[in-house]
Parts: C-alpha cells; structure tokens; sequence
C-alpha cells in the first residue's frame, strides 16, 4: 500500500512477478497537490513570497514600491501530464483565465485543451510550463536543456511532480543566466535541500515537496488507506490499483 | 496639453511620469524636501490645474491640498480607489476626479485567490524555510497546512473585484460562494453571519465610510481560529488592532493582507508569526496592468484639456 500517487520507487515488474498487488493513493491529494502547483504559479508571476520578504525586511517605508510582476490573465500554460491532478490544476487555471494545453501519454478525448504531442512544441506553445506527470523511464529529466530553450526568457516552470522530471542543473543554470524567468518547485532531485544558487533568487519560489501535506488529506489517506485494506483482505478489488505500465498519476 | 500645470504627489510609475513631462508641464511634489512643501505649494499654486494622486490611505487629494490650490480643476487618481480624496471638497469647488477602474480587476482578484491558497498552505512561509537551509537540517521535516479546495468563501463587497474573485474560487471547488451586500449603516449584523458559515472570508469592498470597521472582534470571533482573513481592499475595513491580537493569540486562523490602516506601516507583531502572507498593497502590481493604469490617467488627463468628456469620473 503505497501512502503516496507517486510509485516510481517501487518495482513493479518484480511485484507482478511475485503476485505482489500494489495500491497507491488514487486521486486522495490532488485538490491539494493542484492548490499547490496553482498558488506556486500566482506566486512567481506575482512576486507574493518576494513581497513579503520585502515586507518582513521593513523594506516598504523606506523604499515604497516593491518590483513588478505579471499579468496572469492570458497566460497560456502547459501542462505535462493530464491526470487527476492535472485536470484539477487545469480547471483552476481556467478560472484564472489562463489557456490552458497540454501533453500526455495519450491525448483525452473530453477535454477542451489543445493537446502536443510532445513537450517540446508544447513549450514553444506555452508562456508557463507545469509539470503533473508521473516519474518512469520516458519523463526523467522530461523537462531539459531543449524544452527550457523552447520556454524562452520569459517562460515560468512550476513542478510538482517529481523533482527529476526536470533536469536541475540545466535549470538552475537557465536561471542564474536569465534564459527563463522564473521557477516555482515542490521537488527537487537530490531532497531534503534545494540548490543554494536558487536561495537569493527572487523570482523562484521553493517549497519542501508539501503540496499533498495538509491535515484533511492525510485524513482522507488514513481512510483510504484503511480502505483498501479492507478490500484487500476481504478478497475485493483493490479501490486504486497500480499494474506494471498503467497510466498513474 | 502642453501648458496643462500638472502636480505630481509621489513617484508612482516610471511611465506615467515621463509621459506626464513630456506632455504637460509636470511639477513634483517631492522635489522639495517635506518641511519646504508648504513653500512649494505656495510658489506654483498659481499654475497648478491637475493633481495626479496614487492609491491607499495617506495617498494625498485632501482638503488641505485643494485649499491651496487655487486654480485645481482635476484630481487624477492612479488607483481604483479614491477614499483619500476630499469628494465633498472637490464638489464645493467644482474639481473633477477620475480613478482607475475595471483594469485592474482582474490583478486585485488574482492576487486575492494567491493570498487565500497562501494564507492557509503557507507557501511564502515554506520558502523562507527552505531559503533559511531548515528543510535540510530538519530531515525533511515541515508539517501539515490546510486545504483551500471546498472551502467556504465569504466575500464582503460583491463588485467587480468582488465578482471576480467569486468567479476564480469556484474554479477550486468552493461551494456558492456568498455576498453580504451592505446597507447603509455602520453595525453590520449580517457581515457576523457571513462570517460563522466561512471557512475564509475575503475583503473587497470600496472604502466608503459605512465599511470603516466591517470586520469588527465579532467578525473575527465568529471566522474562528481555523479562519482566515484575506484584505485586498482597505486596511481600514478591518479593526487591524483585534485582527493582530486574534492572530497572535491563535484566535484566528491566518490571514493575508495587502493593505493596513497606515500603508507601509506593518504591525511588528504580524513579522512575527508565520501564519501571516504580507503584501505591500500590490493588487495592481503587474507591468501590463499598470501601464493600462497610466494610460487611463493620461487619457482622463487630455480629455480634461480638450473639454472632452472624462473617461472613468468619479465626480
């Protein structure tokens, strides 16, 4: 039972192989993980946590207007990964105004997002890159050294997936040359820590991989945990099953 | 408008201000130093026709200022706001004023849904931690927030900022959210009920005199320690001096604020505590809205000169 959607540390071959059956926490988190990749993405394009460093410094008497940031209104966001948490983050964003378009294994057929077929035009396409997706062999380092390029100076990434969908050094050095604008990360690839040449960075805003900690979902996971067991022992179906190549999120 | 005197109160914006010297005659207030603006005012207040004001309490348009400006005709407010102006004066003495509504709606909202996810998920608060080398030394460790999603939003002044606002959290779920229109008085019973079936409550209404106060003890009490309190409108909406206490005691939940009652003068016991977001009144803040924002000063500005009807009145 995995206390986690994210189950790219268990091997589920060798599971299958021994008639090991594998739960993860279904779709227990993804208002929150959604919230979270949603008020990081506000953040960096409104400068919120750079304000109120500003603020807490009593930098505002005595230097009046703080920088400014961007209209988020507009803004077209792509989306890596189109599950359940990355619908929740697409229909929040609509309601923000954004345009929303994404990539995905396969495309969706009930869903109103212009769909690429893989992230690096979906970059081109996109004022800010959010990354939803599953860590397996086909997304590590998914967002790299081209897709940053295709993002250009002006392109915001925010993950909240894992941090090695993102190859760090080549975005920590994106950063600190101003070949992107911006960065907001729950995961990183080496956790606990984030970079330190991220730390004086003002237009990157770091949380320490939270997006799922709040006290109504590990609530709702005890419960769906508990669930599961239930099921399991009493010779039911498993309520989120996890199979070696299934599409989780 | 080239020979149009325009006083200039405070530096607002780099863009506003080389547009306004460049086509008016542009005067800045702030040229002489604070003991000397008395003098200041004196030696120009003969070619002074406009006054262009910024946003928030203390941001200038007072009795005293149109007093001492005998040829005013036209008060420019680069805010959507416009309580720091003396209306009841300016209509006396026959001078206009224009704010700057509808663009920035859409910012001020934005940024009111940014205060609502951060107040409660502390993101601002899990930076500093992680910029401060804690997530690391702690061994992971950082501890549970709470959900915004299917929360209940109370929103106090249900206008444009107002409706946009609702328009945005119904995108996380949030049941209906509701409005508590206010009648012309000051006790407000109702704003109390709002706030006892919300999880959050969100300030947004004008400054008028009637909502001085509208989030009285009562309100906080009724909000509750798992409430949160988010001010996008004035500081003056809310009784800051309960709001602190209430926070600091636990009393309340959170809170996100973007204005007080004396601008840029932040209780030093709201540094102190985490489950506080502090904004430096920055719901217009974006680059695109307020070029948006000086343009329309500038367009009212030239529709004054040219006896053309102002574009965004207020009197």
């Amino acid at each position: 039972m995995c206390l986690a959607a994210g189950v790219d540390f268990i091997d589920l071959d060798e599971c299958a192989r021994r008639g090991v059956v594998v739960a993860n926490s279904g779709s227990v988190f993804s208002a929150d993980v959604a919230d979270h990749a949603v008020g990081l993405l506000i953040d960096v394009l409104r400068r919120v946590s750079a304000a109120e460093r500003f603020v807490r410094r009593g930098l505002w008497p005595v230097q009046g207007g703080h920088p400014l940031g961007s209209k988020i209104g507009g803004r077209r966001v792509g989306i890596i990964g189109l599950g359940n948490i990355g619908s929740q983050i697409a229909k929040r964003l609509q309601a923000l105004g954004c345009i929303v378009c994404y990539n995905s294994r396969t495309p969706k057929d009930s869903v109103p997002y212009r769909y690429f077929t893989n992230v690096h035009d979906l970059a081109v396409e996109s004022d800010v890159l959010v990354v939803a997706c599953a860590l397996n062999k086909a997304t590590r380092h998914i967002v790299g050294k081209d897709v940053l390029e295709a993002l250009g100076k002006d392109g915001v990434v925010v993950n909240i997936g894992r941090g090695a969908n993102v190859d760090q050094a080549e975005l920590v050095r994106a950063l600190k040359e101003g070949r992107i604008a911006g960065a907001g990360l729950d995961v990183f690839e080496n956790e606990p820590g984030a970079p330190g040449e991220l730390f004086c960075m003002d237009n990157v805003v770091m949380t320490p991989h939270v997006a799922v900690f709040t006290a109504e979902s590990m609530s709702d996971l005890r419960d769906h945990v508990v669930a599961n067991l239930e099921a399991f022992f009493s010779g039911q179906p498993l309520l989120t099953p996890v199979l070696p190549h299934s599409p989780v999120n | 408008m080239e020979s149009l005197g325009v006083l200039l109160l405070r530096p607002l914006d780099t863009y506003l201000e080389q547009e306004l010297d460049r086509r008016c005659r542009l005067l800045r207030l702030w040229d002489a130093p604070h003991d000397r603006r008395g003098e200041f005012l004196r030696a120009h207040a003969l070619s002074i026709r406009a006054v262009v004001t910024g946003g928030g309490s203390g941001a200038g348009g007072d009795a005293e200022l149109i007093d001492a400006l005998p040829r005013l005709e036209i008060i420019v407010c680069y805010a959507v706001g416009f309580d720091h102006v003396d209306l009841t004066r300016c209509r006396e003495r026959g001078v206009r004023v224009t704010n700057t509504p509808d663009v920035l709606t859409d910012d001020v909202a934005d940024l009111a849904v940014g205060l609502a996810i951060d107040a409660p998920r502390r993101i601002p608060h899990a930076d500093r931690y992680v910029r401060a080398g804690l997530w690391k030394a702690n061994n992971g460790y950082y501890g549970l927030t709470n959900q915004f999603s299917g929360k209940r939003v109370g929103i106090i002044g249900l206008g444009r900022i107002g409706l946009a606002i609702a328009k945005r959290v119904e995108g996380f779920g949030c049941p209906r959210t509701r409005q508590q229109a206010y009648p012309n008085y000051t006790y407000l019973p109702t704003v109390v009920q709002l706030a006892a079936v919300s999880d959050g409550l969100v300030v947004a209404c004008s400054p008028k005199e009637q909502s001085r106060g509208i989030v009285s003890r009562e309100v906080i009490e009724a909000l509750g320690p798992r409430g949160v309190l988010v001010n996008v409108g004035r500081g003056a909406h809310v009784d800051q001096p309960e709001l602190v206490a209430a926070l600091a005691e636990g009393r309340l939940g959170g809170a996100g604020l973007d204005v007080f009652e004396a601008e840029s003068d932040v209780p030093q016991v709201l540094m102190a505590l985490d489950n506080v977001v502090l904004a430096p009144h920055m719901g217009s803040g974006t680059r695109e809205t307020r070029k948006a924002m000086a343009d329309l000063v500038l367009a009212n500005l030239e529709a004054h000169a040219l006896s053309k009807p102002l574009l965004t009145p207020v009197v």
